[in-house]
């Protein structure tokens, strides 16, 4: 078993009497990559500057080897972060700024003495260059922060942090700012130095791709609470809800009811699944991931429906299928013009039963997929705090 | 297009082509020429005499400068860490003597330390000076004492009890109104660079282990260095050219440069080639000051403007 490092117990945060956490209960084990995953509001940041000691939460506690640190200034926990927008020293050069932790005397506890101990300068000068080789910036000791891209300096953030050898790097929401391709580079290279390293990243982020690419465990969260945690294939295979099921990937969500462990139906018709433990004749949601929709000839069809729309994206085509007016959405390798009839195959396995929720109807619907579709595509659309859920857009 | 853009500066071109440089060139066209009108460098070689008015000017202007940085600072620091309808209500506050002329500030100040003025009568009243008059009868009678006993000649300064305290017509009153009327330029550009200061560098300070001690002096003092360097400049330049505050508050006992300037121009002694000179010399120190000092300062300047 992994060793457990810190751990949230009923953590509630309220902010003017809205309650921003919702009895978070959660824990985080040595080694480990997590993902704190939502929209904006959800309780992610809050949730990470409460770990990090920038916040207390309003009731609960905050055990970091089992030891209450609620009341504990930043300074003195073993955790550093990595700011959404670096936060780096605009006054200090590269190696001052990754040396700035290294430069603060620590209390350190000698034949029940303690006293305050400065680093050597010659062992600081090693760690810092070390660190800058890890995150590739070796030879820019000297620069200017205002002299380097936004890459740079979100690594010099990173080992600024890492430098000081924390237990937990907190990250937060650290790949925001940068271009796509930046992105993807350095989310390999987070994953790199986190392996590298072995401490564990706890990570915030709305990015859903982010979260599965780069994740051992991601804990899905919204409106202050947790709605699932898992590792990234349970959470896109099995979600919990239809609120996962919509916020992870792209997700068809129909009401269905379960007639008995096996068999569900919708549309008026039985499928088999793979699904048990319901009670008999429970109304679910039933999840159809778009990639799992087989298209046949229309006589072959266990449904039919009528092609409305069309996409191309590359690797498949995305496309808009109207089943007695509930618009799915299915990616195909092959071209269906708009207006042909067509006939699908749904598998037990591509079919997934959740119980019902409060998100139960309010996603999964692709009747919207137009107005959703220019959003997500919008290159230049960044997430704003405190704004609508991030990225896909919540539907009317 | 830039061309004609750069017709909305004009007015302000022609305003300082009238009133910066023309004046400016006027000043160093008569510090360097005499009465009869032809060149000569005696107006600066006559200046010598007057080296310890410079000193006790710069000395004044920089005792006032520290003063205001001293007082200065921790209000700003303190106003920035406020709420935003504290911030207000404290900016008004520090802005309200402004409103009022600034010669009537420093009569009043006047009628406060004069002899007979506001602060000695409330003095007397509570007793202060009685007081004062008992210390230093105490200490002359120990004087007196330990020289009989010991062949000593210690004596205090003050023989005669006193009816009143000196504080009109001193250097300290000089410095007082100067502190008093220029605090709000040092206030107000140190304040405006720790309210704009990112919160997230503060909190990063924090998580790498810097307690709130070390936070100040390693992030937040070094980046509200170009606030500080302003706040200076705009405290030390007045101040060293001023003459309304040390006619009124230091009499005739402390001359400065502005006096002196003056004088050369309305004064009896009336010398405007000498008074030009001075002005020049002064500037050209004032310059170099500045100057010296933002080069010193300059690495932090240019990071914060990133």
């Amino acid at each position: 078993m992994a060793k457990e490092l810190i751990r949230l117990v009923d953590c509630c945060m309220a902010f003017d009497d809205e309650l921003v956490l919702d009895h978070i209960n959660l824990y985080f084990n040595d080694s480990e990559f997590l993902t704190l995953l939502g929209p904006s509001g959800c309780g992610k940041t809050t949730t990470l500057r409460i770990i990090g000691g920038f916040t207390t939460p309003t009731s609960g506690e905050v055990l970091f080897d089992g030891v209450r640190m609620n009341d504990i200034p930043p300074h003195l926990r073993q955790v550093n972060t990595v700011f959404q927008r670096y936060a780096l020293f605009p006054h200090l050069n590269v190696f001052e700024n990754v040396a700035f932790g290294l430069r603060i005397p620590r209390t350190v506890e000698e034949n029940g003495k303690k006293s305050k101990k400065k680093l050597p300068e010659k062992e600081i000068r090693q760690r810092v260059l070390e660190m800058l080789e890890i995150v590739s910036l070796k030879g820019f000791e000297n620069r200017r922060i205002s002299e380097l891209s936004g890459g740079q300096q979100q690594r010099v953030a990173i080992a600024r942090a890492l430098v000081n050898r924390p237990k937990v790097l907190l990250l937060d929401e650290p790949l925001a700012a940068l271009d796509l391709r930046l992105r993807k580079d350095m989310q390999s290279e987070l994953k790199r130095i986190q392996q590298q390293l072995g401490i564990t990243f706890i990570y915030v982020t709305h990015d859903q791709e982010e979260a599965l690419a780069m994740s051992d465990t991601i804990v899905v969260m919204d409106q202050g609470k947790i709605q699932q945690i898992g590792t990234p294939e349970d959470i896109y295979n099995e979600p919990k809800n239809a609120f996962v099921a919509d916020f992870i990937g792209e997700s068809n969500i129909l009401d269905g009811i379960m007639h008995q462990d096996y068999v569900v139906e919708f549309f008026n018709r039985k499928f088999k699944c793979l699904d048990k433990g319901f009670q008999p004749m429970e109304p679910v949601d039933v999840v159809i991931r778009p990639e799992d929709v087989d298209i046949v000839p229309v006589e072959k069809g266990q449904l039919r429906g009528t092609v409305t729309a069309v996409t191309f994206k590359g690797v498949h085509y995305d496309t808009i299928v109207d089943f007695k007016g509930f618009k799915w959405l299915i990616q195909t390798t092959d071209y269906h013009e708009v207006g042909k009839e067509i006939g699908i195959v749904l598998n037990p396995d591509d079919i997934h039963i959740m119980h019902k929720s409060q998100y139960s109807g309010m996603f999964g619907d692709y009747s919207s997929y137009s107005e959703e579709y220019d959003e997500i595509n919008d290159p230049t659309y960044i997430e704003e705090e405190d704004g609508n859920l991030g990225g896909r857009g919540d539907e009317e | 297009m830039k061309n004609k853009r750069s017709l909305f500066a004009l007015p302000y071109v022609v305003w300082m082509a009238f009133f910066v440089v023309i004046p400016i060139l006027l000043v160093l066209f008569y510090a360097f020429t005499s009465a009869a009108g032809g060149f000569t460098l005696d107006n600066f070689r006559n200046m010598g005499s007057y080296l310890v008015v410079f000193t006790h000017s710069f000395e004044l202007a920089i005792i006032a400068t520290l003063v205001c940085l001293i007082i200065g600072y921790p209000i700003s620091y303190w106003m920035a860490k406020e709420g935003p309808r504290f911030q207000r209500i404290a900016m008004v506050l520090i802005m309200l003597p402004m409103w009022m002329n600034f010669l009537l500030r420093t009569y009043a100040w006047m009628s406060i330390l004069e002899n007979t003025g506001l602060l000695n009568r409330l003095f007397a009243a509570v007793g202060i000076i009685d007081l004062g008059n008992l210390i230093n009868g105490g200490l002359n009678s120990l004087c007196a004492a330990l020289n009989g006993a010991f062949g000593l000649s210690l004596n205090t300064a003050r023989d005669t009890a006193m009816t009143y305290f000196q504080m009109i017509n001193t250097s300290g009153a000089v410095v007082l109104g100067m502190v008093y009327n220029y605090l709000p330029f040092m206030i107000l550009p140190i304040y405006s660079v720790i309210v704009k200061m990112d919160h997230s560098l503060l909190e990063a300070a924090r998580d790498l282990g810097a307690d709130s001690v070390t936070t100040f002096r390693r992030v937040i003092f070094p980046l509200s260095l170009p606030g500080i360097l302003s706040g200076v400049t705009m405290v030390f330049v007045p101040s060293v050219s001023t003459f309304a505050i040390s006619r009124l508050l230091g009499g005739s006992s402390e001359m400065l440069l502005g006096n002196l300037i003056e004088m050369q121009f309305t004064g009896t002694t009336y010398d405007p080639w000498l008074g030009s000179a001075i002005s020049l010399v002064m500037m050209v120190i004032v310059v170099v000051c500045m100057y010296v000092m933002n080069r010193f300062g300059e690495g932090e300047e240019q990071a914060v403007m990133l």
